[in-house]
């Protein structure tokens, strides 16, 4: 039965029909779905959401070595915080297959880098393979649980967003069922000190000949042979890409596993081939491999190193024409994300927006758009988890050299909190720092699409759970109780009172945002311990005086024409525009 | 390649855009196409645009769609149409939706919607103008603005062997299969 699907629902049917039993992630785009869809599996596949990629990467390690099939799903930058535990896991091998799923994002569609994860597989030394569409997705998923356990190595799946987030047809198969390898106790294989690791590594050397050699016969490592004039190196979505310009005229190679590289292979079809192009997005990464052969093509020479390709890219770098579209005079008018009506958020921001003498030290979530004007509300961004350390530099810095004016405010979400922001909290505590943290808790993972966290009282199979208790966890790693502020985000009051007196202190001080993002699914807790009946606001046009202050809060609700309007549809009555208001024109209705 | 026939649906988060897209692409799987479908939603659900690429025929390679080269577009928002007109074939077909989402730089009183966009992209390709929020709401519920847009976007690709009326019943909320029924029709036949 063939089915349309995204490359994300395709690896979750994959992982079910190769046997997976566990499953781990953290949620990130491009890679939520994964994890959204394996749960349709749950009588099957035990899944969770871990609170990181590093966790949920040392779970599937462990489920291994209890002697299942396991993954690990995340997004290119997770696979920066897995990392640690993937490097020795390359040496140690599995006992049941497991595979980490890489979805990168060229082009940085809702990302902070564009980082090219094909290097990991390399420097980890662990097998990659890398699907170009829907059907690969759940076939390589598949054969990487089995490669896996055949070669004693992770295997890396790597992902683009292009082939998450597209759908095609795909071919259902059975779920393979697999006996749970009985578990024995292999301290030379699995405990990697210096004395063990030696001799891993020189397993691990022998492992990747192997692997190779697999490579140069693997049946996804294909060459396509059209005439001799020009062969085309791939792997990927860019293999589409190629095939949709360059059509049945040209040789191709097309590379599902791209490490260990399959070079026998690759100088075969150069032998065969007079002109060679490697159309590859992001990184040199065939490119250096073939540079290393001494094998000549053209590649990055023509083709961009940044940015998503497409069949318009390639086309105009191949042959320098580009199919014109329709000019027309007028250029639409930008449409940038922003903090959504009602978004608990916006309150908060405001107020700090107003505070003078100020470094906003910013996190990865939804509240990262507080950076965005009107708010304008944040100075930095790096990673996920970094808010709270960057701005604990940034504060003993600041005392270190005398300047006690600048004051600085860290803002991290609930999700990112438990994610790494923690760590970040106890060296601000233990190392007796002055930055004010604030833990915007709106209840829910917002940014990726709603996904629970240790925060939130449901696991990902939907069962009711302990939640972490934020200011008991904060005081037990010792902030003082009298330096923990909880406020209602809507409240300007509330949220003036507790930034004053916090950011007035020489030591740490938390400050906890707590409503629920307004789109949220809300559960009989938020309907318990919040006011969440429906409410609008409404601006008098005769108290109006267009003075504009309620547009500087930056609500899609409000608009500014003629005369200032709110969209009585998108309005949620937040009343943070009401409170801003001068001339109490601004009415609960 | 000519074979293979690319057609975009663009509009702003929380328009229907993907259910739309959704019923397309599955009408045109169970009609034995090959099809790949590729969405681009930046943040969508935070005031971005979103858009959806259907490329179906015998045999499709690449997800996404080259500028120049849809054979129809429907543009959910008016000013959507006037963002990806670069992407329509010189003899392609538009279908526009007369109705208009203001983004946040408009609502901000920093930039003006733009004015006359029906009359600008009338004068260099072929386009349907629709009311489909008006025609919805007279049908009983003005949500089914996309499922209107969907039957006027059928009629402009001109495509047969279908069975629209399934793929719509398999994916719309139970109890509104009717309602949607009837507005795809009244697109269709506009």
């Amino acid at each position: 039965m063939k089915t349309i699907m995204t490359g994300n629902e395709a690896v979750a049917r994959g992982a079910y029909e190769g046997g997976l039993v566990f499953a781990s992630a953290y949620p990130g785009t491009p890679s939520t779905e994964i994890l959204e869809n394996i749960v349709n599996y749950k009588d099957d596949i035990y899944c969770e959401w871990a609170p990181n990629e590093k966790v949920a990467m040392e779970a599937a390690i462990g489920a291994s070595v209890a002697g299942v099939r396991s993954m690990a799903a995340m997004k290119h930058v997770g696979v920066n915080v897995a990392a640690d535990p993937l490097f020795t896991f390359a040496y140690t091998g599995v006992t049941g297959g497991c595979v980490l799923v890489s979805a990168d994002d060229p082009g940085m569609h809702s990302s902070q880098n564009e980082q090219d994860n094909r290097n990991y597989a390399a420097a980890a030394r662990v097998l990659m393979l890398e699907p170009s569409d829907s059907q690969e997705s759940k076939d390589f998923m598949r054969l990487g649980l089995e490669l896996s356990e055949i070669f004693d190595t992770p295997v890396l799946l790597r992902m683009t967003t292009r082939v998450c987030h597209s759908k095609g047809l795909v071919e259902l198969g059975d779920r393979v069922e697999m006996p749970v390898i009985p578990y024995e106790k292999n301290i030379k294989k699995f405990v990697a000190t210096p004395a063990n690791g030696k001799v891993m590594r020189k397993n691990l050397v022998q492992r990747l000949k192997a692997m190779e050699a697999y490579a140069n016969t693997a049946e996804i490592n294909k060459p396509e042979y059209n005439g001799d004039e020009i062969g085309i190196i791939t792997s990927g979505v860019s293999y589409q890409y190629a095939r949709e310009v360059f059509g049945d005229e040209v040789s191709y190679l097309k590379l599902g596993m791209t490490f260990p590289m399959p070079m026998d292979l690759i100088k075969q079809f150069a032998g065969k081939v007079k002109k060679i192009y490697v159309i590859e997005e992001m990184d040199p990464y065939i490119e250096n491999h073939l540079k290393m052969a001494g094998i000549q093509f053209i590649g990055k020479e023509v083709i961009p190193e940044y940015d998503e390709l497409n069949p318009d890219i390639v086309r105009k770098a191949v042959f320098g024409e580009r199919e014109e579209g329709i000019k027309v005079s007028q250029e639409a008018v930008v449409r940038p994300p922003t903090l959504c009506a009602g978004c608990p958020h916006r309150g908060f921001f405001y107020a700090l927006s107003k505070k003078k003498n100020v470094m906003i030290t910013g996190d990865i979530g939804c509240y990262t758009l507080g950076s965005a004007p009107p708010l304008s509300a944040i100075d930095t961004c790096f990673c996920m988890g970094g808010s709270i350390s960057s701005g604990h530099g940034a504060a003993q810095a600041l005392r270190k050299t005398g300047n006690h004016d600048l004051k600085v405010v860290s803002v991290i979400g609930d999700s990112t909190f438990f994610h790494s922001g923690i760590n970040s909290l106890m060296d601000v505590v233990y190392n007796k720092g002055c930055n004010t943290s604030v833990i915007l808790d709106n209840r829910i993972t917002g940014m990726t699409g709603h996904q629970q966290n240790p925060g939130t009282g449901y696991t990902l199979m939907g069962e009711g759970t302990e939640e972490v208790d934020i200011p008991k966890l904060c005081q037990a790693i010792g902030m003082k109780e009298e330096n923990i502020y909880i406020v209602n985000p809507n409240k300007l009051d509330e949220v003036n009172k507790a930034l004053d007196e916090a950011m007035a202190k020489d030591e740490p001080t938390v400050i906890i945002t707590k409503w629920p993002c307004i789109l949220k699914k809300f559960s009989p807790q938020d309907k318990k311990e919040f006011d969440l009946s429906p409410k609008k606001c409404s601006i008098n046009q005769d108290k109006c005086k267009k003075c504009k202050l309620c547009v500087g809060v930056g609500c899609p609700a409000i608009h500014s024409g003629d005369n200032i309007e709110i969209d009585k549809v998108s309005c949620t009555g937040c009343a943070v525009c009401k409170q801003v208001c001068p001339f109490n024109a601004i009415e609960e209705v | 390649m000519s074979e293979v026939k690319n057609i975009l649906l663009v509009g702003v988060g929380g328009q229907g855009t993907i259910l739309a897209s959704k019923i397309l692409s599955e009408g045109l799987v169970e009609a034995g196409y090959d099809v790949k479908m590729s969405e681009i939603h930046g943040m969508s659900q935070r005031g971005g645009n979103v858009s959806t690429q259907i490329r179906y025929g015998k045999k499709v390679y690449s997800p996404i769609v080259g500028k120049g080269e849809a054979d129809v577009i429907v543009a959910f928002e008016k000013m959507e149409a006037l963002r990806w007109i670069e992407y329509l074939r010189k003899d392609g077909k538009m279908v526009i939706n007369d109705f208009e989402i203001p983004s946040v730089p408009i609502l901000m009183g920093q930039a003006e919607y733009p004015q006359g966009i029906l009359e600008e992209l009338s004068e260099n390709v072929a386009v349907l103008v629709i009311k489909a929020a008006e025609i919805a709401e007279n049908l009983g519920n003005s949500k089914a603005m996309n499922i209107v847009l969907l039957g006027a976007l059928v009629k402009a690709m001109n495509v047969e062997g279908v069975d629209w009326k399934k793929a719509i019943q398999n994916n719309v909320k139970k109890g509104f299969e009717e309602l949607n029924l009837k507005a795809f029709d009244t697109g269709y036949n506009l």
